[in-house]
């Protein structure tokens, strides 16, 4: 019976791994489908920005509530997989509390501990699920969020909570098996949380605590896989991706656009025909801008994997604030969603075959991009370094240079800024005309 | 600054009007009042006059990377022509622009925004002001601009020049990283806005009213000019005026 379990447990965590890793490879692809980008140098800096903005997580304080919440739950997470390394030892070994014997009474403090952050990590959870489903935070419950997204977030936690209260039951009948002095149940300490609770389970026979016990051991390991495998489906994918995401993120002021060598060097050539390489081969014509996932680059990718639909950026976007279309939320989503698709169109044709749609126009729309005031606000807010202001100038840029779809007034403005040097129709002789008047006054 | 070349002289620093302060006529007000402080202070400063063209960004922030680098491109011409070191902007696009994307094509120069030299002029004593001036007290509120603000991280130094006038700060709910944007970056200047429930520049100053401010500071044409047609909507011109912080200080200058 012993030697069946281990067996199964061993195939079961063979399975979840590969499948898991296979998968991770699959976005790791799909990320690089995107164009290159060196974002390397200064590694000092990069690691720092990880340090702080992944594993402090710096910009979730401007909201303290959420933020100690959050911490809970994140905190929660990763001791208790400290645990779960106990549990996958115990599986393939067949042992049961293998620790036990040699941290002796570090032993119960540490499960204490882990019990203690088992009872925080539910009570954050049920505080996100009221968040979203009773008291209804705006940003939470927007229309983007609508169908897949929302049952997304609520599930994972739902699935957090009944992890946690497995490994709490798990916990509570092993105490009350111990007492008991039943067989292959190593003496701990009393536990400091389920302690309190052993009297529920007294009156109990030893089968029944067995199969919780054994039951509340299996169902939490194996949710521990699943949860695992659903991650890279999921917006919880941020657990794993904020924190690369942090290192490659844009050393630069968030004042600052990037540069588009090629242009420059073409009105550059233009200028000064001298300059142009005679002998060079004509470039690859790359489109400008963007119009599909595979024009952004490699970064804008693995942002729309960070992205947890927190919709901090949203919340403070003037544009979405005032009623606009636009949602820098809902411009990586659309993103993730078209990679997705790209991906599995990949996935079967062995490359990219046209499928007739493109990130602008069938995800996101003409009139979400024309609205925004470039305030960087999305930026600034996003806890897990997230750039959406890049995708929107890319697409943009794409509107304007291969589309010439740009609106009238617009185009009456790059005429001005083209023949009178400003973006209004004004002489640009009077340019200095406040300098005569001030003299005059 | 043709002037100065032909007298092979070299001004202190370069005054960069921008669009907005030379043409646009409530900006031409916070030119004057930023070129008087400049004369009352003794600072040798120059301006490219008609040379000075469109630095590109509203171009480039709509998508036209084509007419940006041109306008670049010429600009670079005229600044490194005259060897240019140093500039100051009233403008924070003109100065985000200048500062952080001509460095890459060639434009490398010292550049800083108005309210950081005022106060530096201020730090240094080079600008006196009045003992109890006109701001002495009054209840002042301050709009941080996107591209002074998050764009460069500018929060202070504005904030200190108003601190030597003596008002009295009362901040915005939104401010400094979570400031609110008057609505006009990103070319919507240009434009009128997409299908909403409000403007951006109404909520804005509604906010900025609610301070109960006599006067909203700012450091940028574009957001003057949108939240002064944020307090008229609301009626409040009369009570509220929104003034860039140079046309404060020129006010405050000592004799």
């Amino acid at each position: 019976m012993q030697l069946i379990q281990q067996i199964l447990f061993i195939i079961i965590s063979g399975i979840s791994i590969y499948l898991f890793a296979r998968k991770v490879v699959e976005i790791r692809r799909n990320i690089m489908l995107g164009r290159k980008e060196d974002l390397t140098d200064n590694p000092g800096q990069r690691w720092k920005n990880m340090a702080l903005l992944a594993l402090g997580q710096k910009k979730m304080f401007k909201r303290p509530i959420p933020a100690i919440l959050h911490l809970f739950v994140y905190v929660g997470f990763i001791i208790i997989n400290i645990e779960i390394l106990e549990i996958i030892l115990d599986g393939i070994t067949g042992q049961h509390r293998l620790f036990a014997p040699m941290l002796g009474s570090l032993y119960g403090i540490l499960i204490g501990c882990f019990e203690i952050l088992a009872v925080l990590v539910l009570a954050g959870c049920a505080i996100f699920l009221a968040r979203r489903n009773i008291i209804k935070t705006p940003r939470l419950v927007q229309n983007e969020l609508d169908g897949w997204p929302k049952n997304d977030a609520n599930l994972i936690l739902i699935m957090e909570i009944v992890l946690m209260t497995l490994f709490l039951a798990m916990n509570t009948a092993d105490l009350v098996l111990q007492e008991r002095g039943a067989e292959h149940y190593t003496v701990t300490d009393s536990f400091w949380i389920t302690g309190m609770f052993t009297g529920l389970f007294s009156g109990l026979s030893d089968g029944t605590l067995i199969a919780i016990e054994r039951g509340g051991w299996w169902l939490h390991i194996v949710g521990v896989f699943f949860f695992m495998n659903y991650l890279p489906y999921s917006k919880h994918f941020h657990i794993i991706v904020s924190f690369p995401n942090a290192y490659y993120m844009r050393l630069k002021k968030q004042g600052e656009m990037k540069n588009m060598p090629e242009i420059q060097n073409e009105v550059l050539y233009m200028m000064e025909p001298d300059k142009a390489p005679t002998d060079a081969a004509p470039a690859e014509p790359q489109r400008f801008g963007a119009k599909d996932v595979m024009d952004l680059s490699w970064k804008n990718l693995m942002d729309a994997y960070a992205c947890t639909e927190c919709g901090r950026c949203t919340a403070m976007c003037p544009a979405n604030i005032t009623g606009k279309k636009l949602s820098p939320r809902k411009i990586m989503m659309d993103t993730r969603d078209r990679l997705e698709e790209v991906g599995a169109n990949v996935n079967k044709n062995k490359e990219f075959v046209e499928d007739g749609k493109t990130l602008v126009h069938d995800y996101i729309t003409v009139e979400e991009l024309r609205a925004c005031t470039s305030c960087q606000a999305c930026v600034e807010a996003c806890p897990v370094s997230i750039d959406p202001l890049n995708i929107i100038y890319q697409l943009r840029r794409y509107l304007i240079m291969e589309e010439s779809n740009s609106p009238e007034e617009w185009n009456l403005m790059f005429g001005n800024v083209e023949n009178n040097m400003a973006p209004w129709k004004f002489s640009p002789d009077e340019r200095d005309k406040w300098v005569s008047e001030m003299a005059e006054a | 600054m043709a002037e100065y070349a032909a007298n092979s002289e070299t001004p202190e620093v370069l005054f960069w009007v921008g669009c907005a302060g030379s043409f646009d006529q409530r900006a031409q007000k916070i030119t004057k009042a930023f070129a008087q402080i400049l004369e009352k202070v003794g600072v040798k400063f120059a301006i490219l006059g008609k040379e000075e063209m469109c630095t590109g960004d509203p171009a480039r922030r709509a998508g036209n990377e084509f007419l940006f680098q041109m306008m670049a491109y010429n600009n670079i011409q005229t600044l490194n022509g005259y060897g240019v070191k140093k500039i100051v902007t009233a403008c924070p696009h003109c100065f985000n622009i200048l500062k952080n994307e001509y460095p890459a094509l060639g434009g490398e120069y010292e550049v800083i925004h108005h309210t950081t030299f005022l106060q530096q002029l201020i730090n240094e004593g080079r600008i006196r002001l009045k003992e109890g001036g006109a701001f002495k007290g009054k209840k002042i509120t301050y709009h941080d601009s996107c591209y002074l603000g998050r764009g460069n991280n500018i929060y202070e130094a504005p904030r200190e020049v108003l601190q030597a006038l003596d008002v009295e700060l009362v901040e915005m709910k939104r401010c400094r990283t979570n400031g609110l944007c008057c609505g006009a970056g990103g070319a919507q200047m240009f434009k009128e806005e997409e299908k909403g429930n409000t403007r951006i520049n109404f909520e804005r100053s509604e906010e900025a009213l609610e301070t109960g401010a006599n006067i909203i500071a700012a450091n940028c044409p574009f957001c003057t000019t949108m939240l002064t047609d944020g307090v008229k909507n609301k009626e409040k011109e009369d009570d509220v005026k929104v003034m860039d912080i140079a046309e404060m200080v020129a006010q405050s200058l000592a004799d």
